[in-house]
């Protein structure tokens, strides 16, 4: 296959497309956790505030997993017609949410009815929670391997993907969106709503840290193979290592009152695991369960050498363009959260 | 039921929803442009709360397009995966180039148009406008390459064989500018910018009647009145352009479309009329020889017709065909004539006197709602039984993971959830409407923030 710099097209797509779902993490990653924390504000003004928070953001936050979506169709369209068909239900659950969330910020603040603003107040957090947990639960999946049959087609039942393990990372994606969004809160908001906003944040720290090491042991227990790849390449270490310091570094930015740093960290810790991930499973994408040959790797998985290219002239052209887009937006709502006419 | 027939509900009743909304984005869009831009260029505030107005009720469409519009992305790997398989070179990389430049710019954009009217200048205000148009514009750009790839495929190889056997690129722009995009896709854009501009003239009009907004409403409906008249006639051409291209490349689609059996014989064009498949016969209003002359500007001239096809490779709802085609053509019709009726009372000064004009406006807002739509199902259920046309069968290309009870589940839930969004899209559209635009005596949403905020005690 064509190469740049070396690297075939087929892996430089496999790390584009991990690095779009690590913006997307980032990204939305924020304000599903800012969603997971707002039945935590009790008063009308603080859930207003926190929702606008993330009002002008959102939908650009979303667009990620759209693009990250289209680039693995694109990519690696074995890979999206097995995983997408063969996890129907969990992917389905996640529309609904997508969907349900979506609807939830739009029509929240339409109504003055308190009995109206709550539906949809909680609407809001449960579909944000389901979507950081249903998230985690793919990775779980991911990560352990799936039961990939002849064709590369999924066998079994889709309640074996609600495994302890994928449950346990489900878990463990909730508790750092909400570290993460509670943080980018800290950002935006002022008096009353900052300071309980501090308090949470430091619950959710501690949140991660205990899902993290529990997850992490059970990885190693029921994803033998993890370590492999690292043991034969040492020098690789430095990736987990560096993620290790850099969660350890959020609290300490935390307490200094640094909070832009701090989510700086939060987010390279998001980007650094999922890099961890995809040095593990290079070059294959998903693990099959049943039998290797039918492991879906970056070879047997993906588009031709010429739509790969295509694909690579379009995020060369695209990606410059799209972080200038998010960067005029963030730049555009810096600051406090204010209200005014327009605000959700 | 079987699984192949519950995915072929879903996926056209998922499509069918969504598809409500990004015609009104892209023709509110433009709409919203020409307001702000009239607000630029003369500095009179009654274009800047017309626009802010329109603003609020993108947003409504926007949001739902979206929502249901990742839908979509996420249905085609779900539902049909072996098409996915088939067509990821060519349909998936056209969907990835939407998402990278027209999601990204429309949905980037959308947080500066929605909330920074306070925050930025009014030029750059502007340029967020037109950004979130131009994305609009952008996506429908791809997503049109990529439906018309699957009707008149172009630029590509089939390799491997049976169930492995995949489209792959041979010539991008090949692939990009295949026989049917361009014709397709100046339709899709005209047809969206008469949704929107319907909708517009739809609610002035009824500020009118109730004597309400009346300044503002009059240079809003003129606005509109304009694109409308514009696009409807363009309409006419684009579509003519259209079903040149579908004689041309599918045949069976238009044979359907007229209910033209005989194979070779001179073809009859139907204002209207009803399809019997088992006798093969059309009872209506036809003009003999009437589809010749239009495609082959002869009369007489012969053309492809059902039966030139094996039974299994021609529509099988040949009268669901027709009767969509010809109620898109004739709404198309109905546009021209309201439009062009409407420019001639305004050319002679009297449009807003014409109480009868305005009602019938009001009510018109549905018509190219309903033209998107069933010319949409005109062309998807003139093309099976392919989904790719001559290359790849709809039966064929369904998920082999799933089953008839799992898309049993999922259809309900969508039917449910759409239901609730629909109900709940109609009330704010409703809401926001009789409420106005801002700065005309009612009580502002700011003033009902505040008030419900001070009703609610109790800690952070």
């Amino acid at each position: 296959m064509a190469t740049i710099f070396g690297i075939d097209y087929a892996t430089l797509w496999f790390f584009i497309i991990g690095g779009l779902f690590s913006g997307y993490a980032i990204l939305d990653g924020f304000d599903l956790g800012a969603g997971a924390w707002h039945l935590f504000f009790k008063k009308e003004n603080s859930r207003r505030i926190a929702l606008n928070a993330i009002g002008p953001v959102w939908d650009g936050n979303e667009v990620w997993l759209v693009i990250g979506g289209g680039a693995l169709f694109a990519g690696f369209p074995v890979v999206y017609a097995s995983v997408f068909s063969g996890m129907y239900i969990p992917f389905m659950l996640f529309l609904f949410s997508l969907i349900l969330r979506a609807v939830a910020i739009e029509f929240r603040s339409k109504e003055p009815m308190q009995w109206w603003r709550s539906l949809w107040d909680v609407t809001y957090s449960l579909s944000s929670i389901a979507l950081a947990f249903l998230l985690g639960v793919v990775l779980g999946n991911v990560l352990m391997g799936m039961p990939i049959g002849p064709d590369f087609e999924m066998q079994g039942s889709w309640l074996q993907f609600l495994n302890p393990y994928a449950l346990m990372v489900g878990v463990t994606t909730l508790a750092l969106f909400m570290m993460h969004g509670g943080i980018y809160l800290l950002m935006k908001t002022e008096g009353k709503l900052f300071e309980k906003v501090n308090v949470l944040v430091w619950r959710s720290i501690l949140f991660f840290v205990i899902t993290f090491l529990l997850t992490s042991v059970f990885t190693f227990l029921d994803v033998p193979h993890m370590a492999d790849r690292f043991l034969t390449h040492p020098v690789l270490f430095a990736v987990p290592v560096l993620a290790l310091l850099s969660i350890a570094n959020v609290p300490r930015l935390v307490s200094k009152g640094r909070y832009l740093f701090a989510f700086v960290f939060s987010s390279l810790t998001m980007a650094l695991l999922l890099l961890v991930v995809a040095i593990e499973l290079y070059p294959v994408i998903i693990r099959s369960t049943i039998d290797p040959a039918w492991d879906l790797t970056v070879s047997n998985a993906s588009a031709s050498e010429k739509s790969l290219g295509i694909m690579l002239l379009f995020a060369a052209i695209g990606a410059p363009l799209v972080v200038a887009y998010t960067a005029f937006v963030f730049w555009t709502f810096r600051g406090k959260v204010t209200l005014d006419e327009m605000s959700y | 039921m079987d699984v192949e027939i519950l995915a072929r509900i879903q996926f056209a009743f998922t499509v069918a929803f969504h598809y409500i909304y990004p015609p009104l984005s892209i023709g509110l869009g433009l709409i919203m442009v020409i307001m702000e831009g009239l607000y630029l260029r003369t500095g009179e505030k009654v274009y800047e709360t017309m626009a802010r107005f329109w603003t609020r009720i993108f947003a409504l469409t926007f949001g739902i397009g979206v929502a249901t519009g990742i839908v979509m992305e996420f249905e085609f790997g779900t539902n049909w995966a072996t098409y996915s398989k088939y067509v990821g070179d060519v349909f998936g990389s056209a969907l990835a180039a939407e998402g990278i430049f027209a999601f990204a710019l429309e949905s980037g954009f959308l947080g500066v148009l929605l909330f920074g009217w306070n925050r930025v200048s009014s030029v750059v205000h502007f340029i967020a406008t037109v950004g979130v148009w131009l994305g609009s514009m952008f996506s429908a750009v791809w997503i049109v390459v990529a439906n018309s790839w699957q009707q008149t495929p172009a630029g590509y190889h089939v390799v491997g064989e049976g169930l492995n056997a995949r489209a792959e690129i041979t010539d991008f722009w090949a692939m990009v500018f295949n026989p049917s995009s361009v014709d397709r896709l100046t339709h899709v854009w005209i047809g969206a910018f008469l949704a929107g501009a319907f909708l517009v003239m739809s609610v002035h009009a009824w500020y009118l009647l109730k004597n309400r907004h009346v300044e503002l409403s009059k240079k809003a409906f003129q606005i509109a009145l304009g694109v409308a008249t514009v696009a409807s006639l363009g309409q006419l051409l684009s579509g003519h352009a259209s079903a040149e291209g579908v004689a041309e490349n599918q045949p069976a689609k238009l044979a359907a479309m007229e209910g033209h059996f005989e194979a070779e014989g001179p073809a009859d064009l139907y204002i209207f009329g009803w399809v019997d498949k088992a006798s093969q016969t059309v009872t209506g209003l036809g003009v003999p020889g009437g589809l010749s002359l239009l495609v082959h500007q002869d009369a007489s001239a012969p053309l492809t017709g059902l039966n030139a096809f094996a039974e299994e490779d021609r529509p099988g709802a040949v009268n669901a065909v027709f009767q969509f085609y010809h109620l898109m053509v004739a709404i198309g019709m109905a546009l021209i004539g309201l439009t062009l009726l409407a420019s001639w009372f305004w050319f002679k000064g009297t449009l807003f006197e014409q109480r009868w004009l305005l009602r019938l406006f009001v009510l018109a807002v549905l018509l190219p709602n309903i033209a998107n739509q069933v010319g949409w199902f005109t062309a998807e259920m003139g093309r099976q039984p392919w989904v790719v046309y001559g290359l790849l069968r709809t039966s064929d290309a369904l998920s082999k993971a799933v089953t008839a009870n799992h898309v049993l589940f999922s259809l309900i839930m969508f039917f449910l959830i759409y239901a609730l969004l629909f109900g709940l899209f109609l009330y704010l559209l409703n809401k926001k409407i009789v409420h106005g635009p801002a700065n005309d005596g009612d009580i502002s949403h700011r003033q009902m923030q505040r008030e419900m905020v001070r009703q609610l005690p109790g800690q952070a």
